[in-house]
C-alpha cells in the first residue's frame, strides 16, 4: 500500500523552498505572515455544516467492512501516560501484531505510538513486522522547552529506532504571530529526524488545534507545517480538549489537497484524540475520500491517533463476520485503555 | 489503489402504505372526484404510484362550501388558544410520522431522501409549531388593530417542495382563523393526501382543511370561485400573472410567490471552500427545482479560473441517482415536461455560445435525469442568464467591482433571493442594501426558517410567507 515516491525529500532545504513558494529573497516573519494571512478564510458555520453533511453518509455492508479494515490499518495505537511501563508497552505492541487472535485475517495497525524512552521496548516486540514505532518528541505535549532539548529529545528517539517522530509546534509562538520561529523549529526537527545512514524518520507535526481555536488558525498552521517540511500534519496531543474534530480534520484535508495542487507533494493527515467509535472513524474516512480524495485512503497518508478505537473496530469487525455482537470480553486486550 | 465504493443504502419503502387510488379530501372525508383520474408516478423510475381524482368545478363548489361552513360555524368562533392546540397536534403528528412523509415525498417528487428527511419534513413540522404559537397572540403581533381572518383561502402549491409548501400555506392560514381549500401540484399530490390523513388523526374539525387534486383547470376553478376570499399561490411567474389577471377587479386578496433567477455573488476575499459549497447547495439542492435557487454565479474576475476549477472538482463528488439511497445528493427531475424544458434551455445556452460542462456521471436508465451542469462564459444577454431554468444548471458570469456585481445581480425581472460571499462585513451590509431581492443570504444560501419572512421583489411576486410578516397576508385589520 505504500507509495513513498512522493514523500517529502529528507534532504529538503525547507527555507530555500519556502523562499521560492512565498516568492521572497529572504524568509522573514512578515513575509510568512503575508503569505499565511493571504490564504482564503474559513467560514465557521459553513465548514461545520459541510462536516456534518459528510457525517450523514450511510456506509453499510461491503463498504463498511472495507472501511473498518482500512481504519484498523491506519491506527497509531497509542499510549502516552506517565504511568506507562515496559510491560504495558510490550502488551500494546503485541496487540498491534495480533489485534484479534480469533481472526488472523484482521489487519495490523500502522504503528505503535509511545514516549521516546519506550521506543526500544516497542521495537523489541515489533521488530521488522512492518508495524512502525512512532515516538512523541520535542517536550511533548506542551513543547515548552529550549530548542536544544527538543532536538536532543528527537535525536534520542530516532537513534533508539523510531520510524516516525510526532513533534509539537510552539503554540505560544504561533499565537503571538511569530510564524518564523515555528517554521524554523519544524525545519530543525526535520533535520534531526535524519539517521546516520541518510534515511529519515517521518515527521508528524502536532498543531494542537484545540489551543489554536479558530479554523483560520488551523488552516494557517497546516500550511506553515507543510512549508517547513512536515510529512504529516496532526491535530492534537490528546491531552487538550477539543482534540480531533471532524471540521478541523476537514480543514487539514483541504490544506493537503491544495498543497499538492501547488507543489506536487503529498502530506499526510493524522487526527488524534477523541475518536473512539467505528462510526466516528468511518465519518473521517468519508471526509478523506470526498475532500482530499482516494490517494489519501492509505495508511501512508492518513492515520488515526487512538487507543480505544481499535477495540471498537474489532468489535464491529467481529459482528460483520459472525452476524452477532460479542462483547468487550471477546476482544483480547493486554493493555486496556485507562486514558483517552 | 483502493476505491471507497458506497454500497447501496436505500431507505425502506415499507413505512409507506400507498393506496392504489385516492379521492378528494372534502369536509373531513375522502370522496370520489367527478373528473377523470390521473396517475402520479415516481420520476426516478416512472413507476405508477397511485391514481388520483381530478376535481371538477362541482367538486370545488363542495370544497368551498365545506370550508365556508367550517369557517362560519367552527373555526372563526374558536379561540386562538384552541386553534393553536390543533396546530401543535398536527406538528407533533408530522414529527411522529416523519419517516413516512420523507419516503413518500422522495417517491413522488424524486428528491433525495436526505433532503426530504433533513429539510422538507422537519421544516414543515417547524412551520406548524411556529404558527401554533402565534394563534393566540395575533393581537400582539403589530399587524394592526383588530386582526381577523379573511375567511376561505384558496391555496395552490408547486411540485418542488410539496409538503413544505403545504405547511407554509396551511399553518399561517389556520393560525389566523381562516379555512382552506388547497390544491397540490398534479405531479406531486401524495404527501398532501397523506396530510389529509393527519388532519383526520388530529381530529381537526371537518372542512377546515380541504384538499383537491387536479391540474391547471382545477387551480383556475379555485381562483375564479366566488366563495374564495383570498388566494395564496406559489409557482411560476406565468401562472402568477394569470392569477393576478383573474382576480383583478374582484375583492379577492392574493399573495404570489413566483420565480427567480438569483445571483450568488462571490468576491475575491470569500471563504472559498465554503463559497464553493454554497454555490453547489444554491443550485444543485433539490435538483435546482428551487424558486430561490442561486442559478447565476457572479464571481469576481480575479478568482474566476480558480473558482471554476474548485467548483468542477466538487461537482465530481456529487452522487446522482436513486433518490431513496441515503447517500444520494442529487435526485430525479420531477417530470418529463420539466426535463424537456431543461434540455431545451441548455441547448439554447450552447447555441448562444456559452461553454457547457458536466461531470459525466452515470445516470439511471429509467426515469427523468439531468446531470449537474455548469455554463461558463455566460453573458447577461444570454437566455440562460435571464430565464428561470428550474433545474440543476448554473450559469457563471464574472464582475470586476462591487458596483458591477450589484448592477448585474439586479439586471433581471426577478428579485426573490441573492447570496453574497465575502469576509468583509461592511460590504455585506452595503450589498444587502443595494440588492433588489426579498431574501439576501451572506456566506450561506438556501436557509429556511419559519420565523424568517420569505418572498420576492418585482416579477418574483408579492407578499411574504413566514415570520410575523407572513401573518399579515392572512388577516384584515381596522374597524
Amino acid at each position: 500500500m505504500n507509495t513513498p515516491a512522493t514523500d517529502v525529500d529528507s534532504t529538503l532545504d525547507a527555507t530555500a523552498r519556502a523562499r521560492d513558494l512565498v516568492g521572497v529573497s529572504r524568509l522573514t516573519n512578515s513575509a510568512l505572515t503575508g503569505w499565511l494571512h493571504g490564504l482564503p478564510g474559513v467560514d465557521q458555520v459553513g465548514c461545520e455544516a459541510r462536516a456534518a453533511g459528510l457525517g450523514t453518509r450511510s456506509i453499510k455492508t461491503t463498504s463498511k467492512a472495507w472501511a473498518i479494515d482500512l481504519a484498523i490499518s491506519m491506527i497509531d495505537l497509542t499510549t502516552l501516560e506517565g504511568a506507562d511501563t515496559r510491560g504495558r508497552v510490550r502488551g500494546l505492541a503485541a496487540k498491534a501484531l495480533l489485534p484479534d487472535p480469533s481472526d488472523l485475517s484482521t489487519p495490523r495497525p500502522a504503528a505503535v505510538c509511545v514516549y521516546g524512552d519506550m521506543v526500544t521496548t516497542a521495537k523489541e516486540v515489533l521488530g521488522d513486522s512492518g508495524v512502525k514505532v512512532a515516538a512523541v518528541a520535542t517536550a511533548f505535549p506542551s513543547g515548552r522547552a529550549s530548542m536544544a532539548v527538543k532536538l536532543a529529545d528527537t535525536q534520542d528517539a530516532v537513534r533508539a529506532g523510531a520510524d516516525e517522530i510526532d513533534m509539537v509546534i510552539d503554540r505560544g509562538a504561533f499565537l503571538s504571530g511569530d510564524y518564523l520561529t515555528v517554521f524554523h523549529q519544524i525545519a530543525e526537527v526535520k533535520k534531526a529526524c535524519v539517521r546516520a545512514d541518510g534515511s529519515a524518520a517521518r515527521l508528524k507535526v502536532i498543531m494542537e488545534t484545540g489551543e489554536l481555536v479558530t479554523y483560520d488558525n488551523v488552516r494557517r498552521a497546516s500550511w506553515l507545517s507543510m512549508l517547513a517540511g512536515g510529512d504529516f500534519i496532526k491535530t492534537s496531543t490528546g491531552k487538550i480538549q477539543p482534540a480531533a474534530t471532524l471540521p478541523v480534520t476537514l480543514i487539514m484535508l483541504e490544506a493537503v489537497r491544495d498543497w499538492r495542487d501547488l507543489t506536487g507533494t503529498m502530506v499526510g493527515v493524522k487526527p488524534a484524540g477523541g475518536i473512539k467509535t467505528s462510526k466516528d472513524a468511518i465519518k473521517f474516512l468519508v471526509t478523506v475520500h470526498e475532500i482530499a480524495g482516494e490517494d489519501w485512503l492509505d495508511n501512508h497518508w492518513f492515520r488515526f491517533g487512538a487507543s480505544s478505537l481499535l477495540n471498537d473496530l474489532l468489535l464491529q469487525r467481529q459482528r460483520m463476520t459472525t452476524g452477532a455482537y460479542s462483547g468487550a470480553n471477546y476482544i483480547a486486550d493486554d493493555s486496556p485503555s485507562t486514558a483517552y | 489503489m483502493p476505491t471507497f465504493e458506497y454500497a447501496p443504502a436505500p431507505e425502506s419503502r415499507a413505512v409507506v402504505d400507498l393506496q392504489s387510488s385516492y379521492g378528494l379530501f372534502i369536509n373531513g372525508e375522502f370522496v370520489d372526484g367527478g373528473g377523470t383520474s390521473f396517475k402520479s408516478i415516481s420520476p426516478a423510475t416512472e413507476e405508477v404510484l397511485a391514481e388520483v381524482s381530478e376535481a371538477t368545478d362541482a367538486d370545488i363548489d363542495k370544497a368551498v362550501a365545506a370550508a365556508r361552513s367550517a369557517y362560519t360555524r367552527v373555526w372563526s368562533r374558536m379561540s386562538g388558544a384552541d386553534r393553536g392546540k390543533y396546530l401543535y397536534r398536527i406538528a407533533r403528528i408530522l414529527q411522529e410520522r416523519a419517516r413516512e412523509f420523507a419516503v413518500l415525498e422522495t417517491l413522488d417528487n424524486g428528491k433525495p431522501i436526505k433532503e426530504s428527511r433533513d429539510v422538507d419534513v422537519p421544516i414543515a413540522a417547524a412551520h406548524f409549531f411556529y404558527h401554533a404559537g402565534w394563534a393566540d397572540k395575533l393581537e400582539y403581533a403589530s399587524l394592526g388593530t383588530n386582526p381577523r381572518p379573511h375567511g376561505v383561502v384558496g391555496q395552490i402549491i408547486p411540485w418542488n417542495f410539496p409538503l413544505l409548501m403545504l405547511a407554509w400555506k396551511i399553518a399561517p392560514a389556520l393560525a389566523t382563523g381562516n379555512t382552506v381549500v388547497l390544491k397540490p401540484a398534479e405531479t406531486t399530490p401524495l404527501t398532501a393526501l397523506l396530510f389529509a390523513e393527519v388532519c383526520q388523526q388530529a381530529e381537526l374539525p371537518p372542512g377546515v382543511v380541504n384538499i383537491v387534486t387536479g391540474s391547471g383547470p382545477t387551480g383556475q376553478a379555485i381562483v375564479d370561485h366566488p366563495g374564495i376570499d383570498k388566494i395564496a399561490f406559489t409557482g411560476s411567474t406565468g401562472v402568477g400573472k394569470m392569477i393576478a389577471r383573474s382576480i383583478a377587479g374582484t375583492r379577492k386578496k392574493a399573495t404570489l410567490e413566483l420565480g427567480g433567477k438569483a445571483a450568488n455573488i462571490v468576491f475575491d476575499d470569500a471563504p472559498i471552500d465554503q463559497a464553493v459549497e454554497g454555490i453547489v447547495n444554491g443550485i444543485f439542492f433539490n435538483q435546482g427545482h428551487v424558486c430561490c435557487a442561486g442559478s447565476r454565479l457572479l464571481v469576481q474576475e480575479s478568482i474566476a479560473d480558480e473558482f471554476d476549477r474548485r467548483l468542477k472538482r466538487r461537482l465530481g463528488t456529487l452522487r446522482v441517482g436513486d433518490p431513496l439511497d441515503k447517500n444520494t445528493d442529487v435526485g430525479a427531475i420531477n417530470s418529463r415536461a420539466q426535463l424537456d424544458r431543461i434540455v431545451a434551455l441548455t441547448d439554447v445556452g450552447e447555441g448562444e455560445g456559452a461553454v457547457r460542462w458536466d461531470s459525466g456521471c452515470a445516470l439511471p436508465t429509467k426515469g427523468f435525469w439531468f446531470r449537474p451542469t455548469i455554463f461558463t462564459g455566460v453573458s447577461q444577454t444570454h437566455r440562460i442568464a435571464q430565464e428561470e431554468i428550474f433545474g440543476p444548471v448554473l450559469s457563471v458570469l464574472t464582475f470586476r467591482t462591487p458596483q458591477e456585481a450589484v448592477a448585474k445581480a439586479n439586471n433581471t425581472p426577478y428579485g426573490l433571493s441573492a447570496g453574497i460571499w465575502t469576509e468583509k462585513g461592511s460590504r455585506i451590509l452595503w450589498m444587502a442594501d443595494q440588492l433588489k431581492a426579498g431574501v439576501v443570504w451572506a456566506n450561506t444560501f438556501n436557509q429556511f426558517d419559519p420565523t424568517s419572512p420569505f418572498g420576492g421583489y418585482k416579477e418574483s411576486g408579492y407578499g411574504r410567507e413566514g415570520g410575523r410578516h407572513g401573518l399579515e397576508a392572512y388577516v384584515k385589520t381596522g374597524a
